[in-house]
């Protein structure tokens, strides 16, 4: 158990009501998330996707949550105000079961970071991005129990040894050692 | 990419890194690939005529708005270069999935769409979709290739049966000006779904990023800071925003209703205010945006108490059924709209189209024989013409053609009825008192023949005073020249300095060479128009725009490097109409635009037009400017084909000489 200690709790709040559709902060996402920065932009590589569909009034943007290795007992509809939204949509996770949040050619799983860099942003990009205000940042500060956090790099590796296997994970970082060596 | 519909062939073929460095992309290299391959004898329904969707330079780049798809192709109501963007999200994707532009040739044997899905292409079988709506052929394709994110543009019924004014509909946008539609239904295309997954670069990111910030930063500006003194609908920037603001004053007051015939100076009351803000806000759901832009000039339209299913509405089409029709329900606007774009034809065209059947039938020129069980009421008529024209039904296989030559084939006088067309094509119903030097030009010799795609940047009539006009041009940092602003200055609404005299036709020239120029570079950069050329002090503009194209591609571009390759594609597009035989003869606007003509100075308008573009007097750019331009095998072309001749030079310096003189 870690000690408590305040925490800054960054939060994006969702107005959906607001969203007009652009998918403006999938394009801000995947630009500030390009090497190097701002290079490319492909929002199959968003870790902010925009449920668009106009004619059933759906505008939902949704984050990419954790990576998860196994996908869940069932699978979640939402009905709201009438609209069904399809399965697992609203869900944050990238998931075996389908491809969003991840990157399309790697496979590995992509999570919203709140544009953590050096410098620091003011918020989000995709949040100064959205000028409709369907996204707005906030903070707010919170005691909470200290935990590691996982990191980008953990997370890749877990995700490869769930896809391929630790031993062969294992292998081919070692075969990979010794090459890089000679 | 290049796709046969004649052979079944795809090929990948990368861009020619020449012809970006001097057409840049969208138009400008349409164009130039009509000129290389498409034989100015070619008809526009043959295999030999391309059909090419285009992306923009910057389409799918992270600049705002940079989402317009170019569709370009001959026109089987012009017989010329037809072009007409649409917004929404096709082109972005088209790029992410890997292609600047898919040029498409031949003609299927069978109706098929195209399944462009990043490296893997098909051309698959649409026998099922065959009738269907435009939008309702879409979400078939989403779903039969369990693609729901896949962007799909599609032709309805009309442009499978080629009507000549058949859209291209795309989610809430079509591109539908010049019957590029029915072009899509000769060669037996019903759509196009693409999915996109890879990544668009830029040359210097950092620089980029900062210039799209800079632009969202104005957008913030300008709407907390609207135009004072002109009205609502063009205070803003975005499209006309028709979908928001219910004022139609302007509207309704200054444009003809009916067959482009009546003013109806007294319709906007208080009374048909209220009426109307009911109805739209009952029949907007929300108000939507296109790819990567914050405007919101589109919205859902859901309206269950009129029957009708929800669509996706832009901009005017929600007034031009109302108007053709004379009906004096917004309601009729909302309930036509939507069936009209499932069958795919212009908002422009078809219902001017239809004003012209009724005003025909009312003056018995087509009579119960022509129109069996013609009902009596105007709205009516509009459905029940729809109907027919979209199936070349009866009456409708006529119609179809468009007022031009819908009126010759009737022939019996109702020639006369084809009153508002310029090079056979329907123009906005505007019918006003004074000529208007600008607009004169603007009308006569645009290509691009649809007035909103011309003109932008100013107001359209003079600021009653002079205080007015300094504080206008105080912050007007989008004029390419000072000129324009003591031109802005000194333009009053009486007078010496008012219409027709003021602006003289040197400054005329220069102002149309501004507002058009504007357009061209937007439609080379897939760059929305209603962020750009098209409003009152928009975000992009000649001082910002080069600086997006180098740190985009790395090219170095500034302002003179910019306007000179949009002065470059402006001749080829020229040249290529000129190939087909556009001449002086068809440069007019109709004779009732304006009440008040002035022939002689009209003609030295033209005049004055012409040298000023380096043309001769038939309109078509000469050798000297061709060469100029770095287009050196069009001047070639030209006189080869006997179009121009060596002394083409000399006439129009004799014209000058002629010009000083006077």
């Amino acid at each position: 158990m870690g000690e408590k200690k305040k925490k800054i709790i960054k939060t994006i709040k969702i107005d959906a009501d607001k969203c007009n559709g652009c998918r403006a902060c999938e394009v801000a996402c995947s630009a500030f998330h390009a090497t190097p920065k701002y290079s490319s932009n492909n929002p199959a590589r968003s870790r902010i996707r925009v449920i668009h569909e106009p004619l059933k009034d759906m505008f939902v943007p949704v984050y990419a949550g954790e990576y998860t290795a196994a996908e869940c007992m069932g699978r979640d509809k939402y009905v709201l105000d009438g609209k069904e939204y399809d399965e697992c949509a609203l869900c944050r996770a990238s998931c075996p079961s389908r491809d969003l949040f991840k990157e399309p050619d790697s496979g590995l799983p992509l999570k919203c970071d709140m544009c953590e860099s050096d410098p620091t942003l003011t918020e989000p990009l995709c949040v100064q991005w959205c000028i409709t205000d369907a996204l707005v940042y906030e903070e707010r500060e919170e005691e909470v129990e200290e935990e590691e956090e996982q990191e980008d790099l953990e997370i890749g590796l877990e995700a490869l040894a769930d896809k391929y296997g630790m031993e062969k994970l294992i292998e081919t970082v070692a075969r990979l050692s010794v090459a890089k060596k000679e | 990419m290049e796709i046969d519909l004649s052979r079944g062939s795809i090929e990948r073929v990368p861009t020619n890194p020449k012809d970006t460095a001097l057409y840049l992309g969208g138009l400008g290299t349409n164009a130039k690939l009509l000129w290389d391959r498409v034989p100015p004898e070619a008809e526009p329904f043959s295999p030999d005529n391309l059909l090419i969707f285009s992306t923009g330079l910057l389409g799918g780049t992270p600049a705002t708005g940079a989402n317009r798809t170019i569709v370009s192709t001959f026109s089987p109501q012009t017989l010329l270069m037809a072009y007409s963007m649409m917004g929404g999200f096709f082109a972005p994707e088209l790029k992410y999935a890997g292609y600047d532009k898919v040029i498409i040739r031949g003609n299927s044997p069978e109706l098929v769409y195209l399944w462009i899905n990043d490296d893997k292409v098909e051309i698959r079988d649409a026998s099922h979709l065959q009738g269907k709506g435009a939008l309702e052929a879409a979400e078939m394709i989403r779903r039969e290739l369990k693609e729901p994110k896949a962007q799909v543009c599609a032709i309805g019924l009309a442009g499978e049966n080629r009507v000549y004014y058949a859209s291209i509909e795309h989610s809430r946008s079509s591109a539908s000006r010049g019957g590029i539609g029915a072009v899509m239904g000769a060669k037996k295309l019903k759509a196009v779904a693409v999915r996109g997954k890879k990544d668009i670069n830029v040359a210097r990111p950092e620089e980029f990023m900062t210039l799209c910030n800079e632009v969202l930063n104005y957008i913030q500006h300008r709407a907390k800071n609207p135009i004072k003194g002109v009205p609502p609908i063009l205070a803003g920037i975005g499209s006309p925003q028709e979908m928001a603001i219910h004022d139609e004053e302007w509207h309704t007051t200054s444009f003809a209703w009916g067959n482009a015939r009546h003013r109806r100076k007294g319709f906007w009351t208080k009374e048909t205010a209220e009426v109307w803000k009911k109805t739209q806000e009952k029949a907007v759901e929300r108000l939507i945006s296109c790819y990567n832009c914050p405007m919101k000039c589109g919205a859902v339209v859901s309206y269950p108490a009129l029957g009708i299913s929800k669509y996706m509405m832009k901009c005017y089409s929600k007034l031009t059924y109302v108007m053709g029709a004379m009906a004096d329900d917004l309601d009729f606007g909302f309930r036509i709209a939507g069936l009209a774009q499932e069958y795919g034809v212009d908002g422009y065209t078809a219902p001017q189209v239809m004003a012209f059947a009724v005003e025909l039938y009312e003056d018995g020129i087509l009579t119960d024989q022509d129109l069996p069980g013609f009902p009596s009421g105007n709205e009516e008529r509009f459905f029940w013409l729809l109907e027919k024209i979209v199936r070349r039904e009866g009456i409708g296989d006529i119609l179809a053609n468009g007022t031009y030559w819908a009126a010759r084939q009737i022939g019996k006088g109702a020639e006369a009825y084809d009153r508002n067309t310029i090079k056979k094509h329907e123009q906005i119903p505007i019918k006003l008192g004074m000529l208007n030097p600008i607009y004169f030009l603007m009308y006569s010799t645009g290509e691009k023949m649809n007035i909103t795609q011309i003109e932008g940047q100013m107001p359209q009539v003079p600021f009653a005073t002079r205080e007015e006009r300094e504080e206008f041009v105080k912050d007007w940092i989008q004029v390419p020249d000072e000129k324009f602003k003591e031109f802005f200055l000194n333009w009053e609404l009486r007078g010496e300095n008012a219409f027709p005299h003021y602006p003289p036709p040197e400054t005329a020239c220069d102002l149309v060479e501004w507002q058009e120029t504007m357009h061209y570079i937007d439609d080379i950069l897939g760059i929305c128009a209603g962020l750009s050329s098209f409003p009152i002090k928009p975000p992009y503009h000649i001082h910002n725009l080069p600086k997006f194209i180098s740190a985009a591609t790395g090219m170095d571009f500034d302002k003179d490097r910019l306007w000179n390759t949009a002065r470059r594609i402006r001749n080829l597009l020229r040249a290529v109409n000129a190939r087909r035989g556009l001449r002086r003869s068809d440069e007019k606007p109709p004779e009732d635009h304006w009440k008040k003509r002035f022939p002689d100075l009209e003609k030295k308008l033209l005049d004055t037009y012409y040298r000023f573009k380096g043309w001769n007097s038939e309109g078509i750019p000469t050798k000297e400017t061709l060469d100029g331009l770095d287009l050196a095998y069009v001047a070639e072309d030209l006189l080869k084909r006997g179009i121009l001749s060596e002394d083409e030079t000399a006439a129009a310096e004799e014209a000058a000489e002629e010009a000083k003189q006077n």
